[in-house]
């Protein structure tokens, strides 16, 4: 008879054992990733030192001797440093995608709702817009807006008038800019009431309705509140001592456009092209989202005696979002890396000023690079952050 | 007690007369009033968009065909002062610059290898392509490994074998903007494969390297990856070794790309349900071996969409080798079309409009391709 035999676990090399193995692959990943940037280091640092570079961020603090067209805060090519026309390249940069975010949601929501639409006409156009956009490089779209529309544009003394006070010239978008005195203040207050006003009725509203089932034509009020106490201040305060804000209209003069504020075609070209561009991935998104809504939300909606406006906002909509909030997010965050293309038509964003013209300056590409891309980065995980956090809030709640 | 029950049916006593049936339900006019005209608002949408597409479509048309130059020597023909007449795409600029715009300044003489390398490619292509094509197997070893190698002697030479060297500094236009996304398809896609892999592999440093070069590629712009590319490569090597001016931005566009492929082949590895590891493993298939026989063949197929959706962006991206100084199609464009030879106003226009013809066919192309795969894949799926 066969007797039970203790057994031993069997035993295999130690090439077979996966802990073994696991350990010796990461060993040699890391000895070869240290050996990597060992090399890059020492060549760099040879290399730096043979072409007389100097390094490290001393740079920041050093003048920077050239001029920035758009800038927001003081900036001269006399007093300021590199560091400076870092911080210009940077806002320059946010104001582009701040901005085009804003139209490329409003172009992309439009164009997405529209595409599903009954109307064969505007449904088809909406493909087309979405088909070609999407099919085309950005850089021959931005390029297309700056070169041949922007600058076959008339010269800014046969401006084409859009509206009164918009003038559109080879120089730009010339528009009217707003001078407040003194008094303005108070319209602002008043608008900061009417916010909380229309905050505090819509509480109330909701509480009534919960409780009694009435409803209240809260959009109607909302709008009434928020409209109508600025233009209440501003009445009353033109009644009782003139008008507190001024126009500075731009004129048309015998060969400039004289007053106003201006924006440069740069900057024009970019924001059209970047929200052109981005609005039809955002439609994409956006009809993929409202049609993974189910059809039996909808007609249950209808069934229970909803409007079809009613059933958009209370049920698809709310749904639609939870599909479409990532997808949307990394569509801004592309529009944002993306408006780095203004260095094509020369937008002094932050690729172009830093990049750009203070690498060519300093020489000094290593801190450069690594400053440029360590901003994209921040940008993209703070505006990350901050779309989880509304992602979260719209999120399904389950038990 | 008794309780008074009101009397509240009602039973019809008489039939009522029958509807008249609806007046058409079928019929290019009924589709219109279903369409088109179903209440006030549709109405109005519909005529404000006829509006638009009559202000908008004629003008193209006349642009691009009827009132298009078609011959001429130089800018004169293209310009209203000369010509007396209004005038629209200057085609005979496209047509004067076509080989410059198809192969740069490549020598004239030479011309036949890029057009063999068209070939060679496009071979290549279709073979993978082609789902329902023999010997599939033997196509990747061929787009893999086969047209790399030839393609290089071919293009930049081959003494040995009676091909001269031609620098990389004279190729240019559409042979280049090819070059650059055939590489960074035949690069990202293996790359992208082993960052995928290694991103979910269970050993923690692979994992996190993987985790890093992927997250920091994705979140800063291309631009910047090629000015790194272009500017601090050259610092990394030791002295005596330099990069080809062209192989510097390839590299940029090719390690872009191949971050971007990582997370799409993740999300196809992510959808192989779990019971086909545990399958593989049962069966004592190593790890190599279950990748390659059943998980990397089930996950790519339902990412191939997605596979050619990265290659759109990345032919697309390819543009962005202009800014650094690369002659692709764009810059090619760029440089003709300020030619004084070429000056006319129609001329800035003209070149734009072929770039945008050359890149709406490549990138509608493949995506005709893959939602013709996707359909494919969904008859599989339905019973």
């Amino acid at each position: 008879m066969a007797s039970v035999v203790e057994q031993a676990p069997p035993r295999a090399s130690l090439i077979y054992d996966p802990r073994v193995r696991g350990f010796f692959f990461q060993g040699v990943l890391v000895l070869l990733i240290g050996w990597m940037a060992y090399e890059a280091v020492s060549n760099a640092i040879e290399n730096l030192r043979a072409a007389r570079i100097a390094s490290g961020f001393g740079f920041l603090q050093q003048p920077a001797g050239f001029d920035i067209n758009q800038t927001f805060i003081e900036y001269s090519a006399a007093a300021s440093t590199y560091g400076d026309a870092l911080i210009v390249g940077l806002l320059n940069t946010l104001l582009v995608a701040a901005i085009g975010i804003v139209l490329a949601t409003i172009i992309g929501f439009a164009a997405g709702i529209a595409r599903l639409s009954k109307n064969f006409i505007l449904a088809k156009v909406a493909s087309a817009y979405v088909e070609i956009i999407r099919n085309l490089p950005l850089l021959l779209q931005l390029l297309f807006w700056y070169n041949a529309v922007l600058s076959s544009l008339p010269a800014a003394r046969d401006a084409i008038q859009l509206a009164p006070g918009f003038y559109l010239s080879v120089r730009g978008l010339s528009l009217p800019a707003a001078v407040f005195d003194g008094r303005a203040v108070l319209i602002l207050v008043a608008f900061v009431v009417g916010i909380v006003g229309s905050f505090l009725v819509r509480r109330w509203a909701k509480a009534r309705q919960a409780a009694t089932g009435e409803q209240f034509p809260i959009g109607l009020t909302t709008l009434g509140l928020v409209v109508g106490f600025p233009v209440l201040a501003w009445l009353l305060l033109t009644l009782t001592g003139g008008t507190p804000i001024t126009f500075d209209v731009p004129v048309q003069g015998r060969f400039n456009l004289t007053g106003g504020s201006q924006l440069f075609p740069e900057f024009v070209a970019l924001v059209l092209g970047l929200a052109i561009y981005t609005g039809a991935f955002i439609a994409e998104v956006v009809r993929a989202g409202i049609l993974a809504v189910s059809r039996g939300q909808t007609e249950a909606a209808s069934s229970l005696g909803l409007k079809p406006g009613q059933t958009m906002r209370f049920v698809v909509i709310p749904q639609a979002m939870r599909v479409i909030v990532p997808p949307l997010t990394s569509q801004y965050l592309n529009l944002t890396k993306n408006s780095s293309l203004a260095v094509a038509i020369g937008y002094p964003d932050l690729v172009q000023v830093f990049m750009g013209t203070v690498l060519n300056q300093t020489g000094q590409a290593v801190e450069v690079v690594a400053i440029t891309m360590i901003v994209y980065l921040t940008i993209s995980l703070v505006t990350s952050f901050f779309m989880n956090i509304y992602n979260q809030r719209i999120a399904l709640v389950e038990r | 007690m008794t309780v008074m029950t009101p009397q509240r049916s009602f039973v019809r006593t008489a039939s009522v007369e029958a509807l008249p049936p609806p007046r058409s339900v079928a019929g290019p006019v009924a589709w219109m009033k279903e369409n088109l005209f179903s209440g006030p608002i549709n109405t109005v949408v519909t005529v404000l968009m006829a509006w638009f597409l009559l202000w908008l479509i004629p003008p193209i048309l006349d642009y691009l065909f009827f009132e298009a130059v078609w011959t001429g020597e130089d800018g004169s023909a293209c310009r209203e002062d000369t010509t007396g007449r209004e005038v629209g795409a200057c085609w005979a600029f496209v047509i004067d610059r076509i080989n410059y715009f198809l192969y740069g300044s490549y020598p004239i003489d030479l011309r036949w290898r890029p057009n063999l390398f068209f070939l060679v490619l496009a071979v290549g292509i279709v073979w993978m392509l082609w789902l329902d094509a023999p010997r599939r197997g033997l196509g990747a070893i061929y787009f893999f490994l086969v047209v790399p190698i030839v393609s290089y002697w071919l293009l930049a030479g081959f003494p040995a074998i009676g091909l001269r060297n031609v620098p990389t500094g004279v190729w240019g236009g559409i042979l280049v903007t090819i070059v650059v996304s055939a590489v960074g398809i035949v690069i990202s896609l293996p790359v992208g494969v082993l960052l995928a892999l290694g991103r979910r592999s269970r050993l923690p440093i692979v994992r996190l390297v993987c985790v890093i070069v992927i997250e920091f590629t994705r979140g800063v712009p291309l631009i910047t990856v090629l000015f790194m590319a272009n500017t601090m490569l050259p610092l990394f090597l030791s002295q005596g070794i330099t990069v080809d001016r062209l192989v510097r931005p390839l590299i940029g566009v090719a390690f872009f790309a191949s971050a971007y492929m990582a997370e799409v082949v993740r999300g196809g590895l992510q959808a192989i349900p779990k019971g086909q590891y545990e399958g593989a493993m049962s069966l004592g298939l190593s790890y190599p071996k279950m990748m390659y026989f059943i998980i990397l063949p089930q996950a790519l197929r339902i990412v191939i969409p997605g596979i050619v959706n990265t290659f759109i962006g990345l032919f697309k991206d390819t543009t962005l080798v202009s800014i650094v100084g690369i002659f692709d199609l764009i810059r090619t464009i760029e440089s003709s079309r300020l030619d004084p030879v070429w000056a006319a106003p129609s001329v800035n226009y003209s070149g734009y409009a072929f770039a945008g013809i050359f890149y709406f066919l490549c990138c509608w192309g493949m995506s005709w391709y893959s939602q013709s795969v996707e359909r494919r894949l969904a008859a599989s799926e339905k019973r």
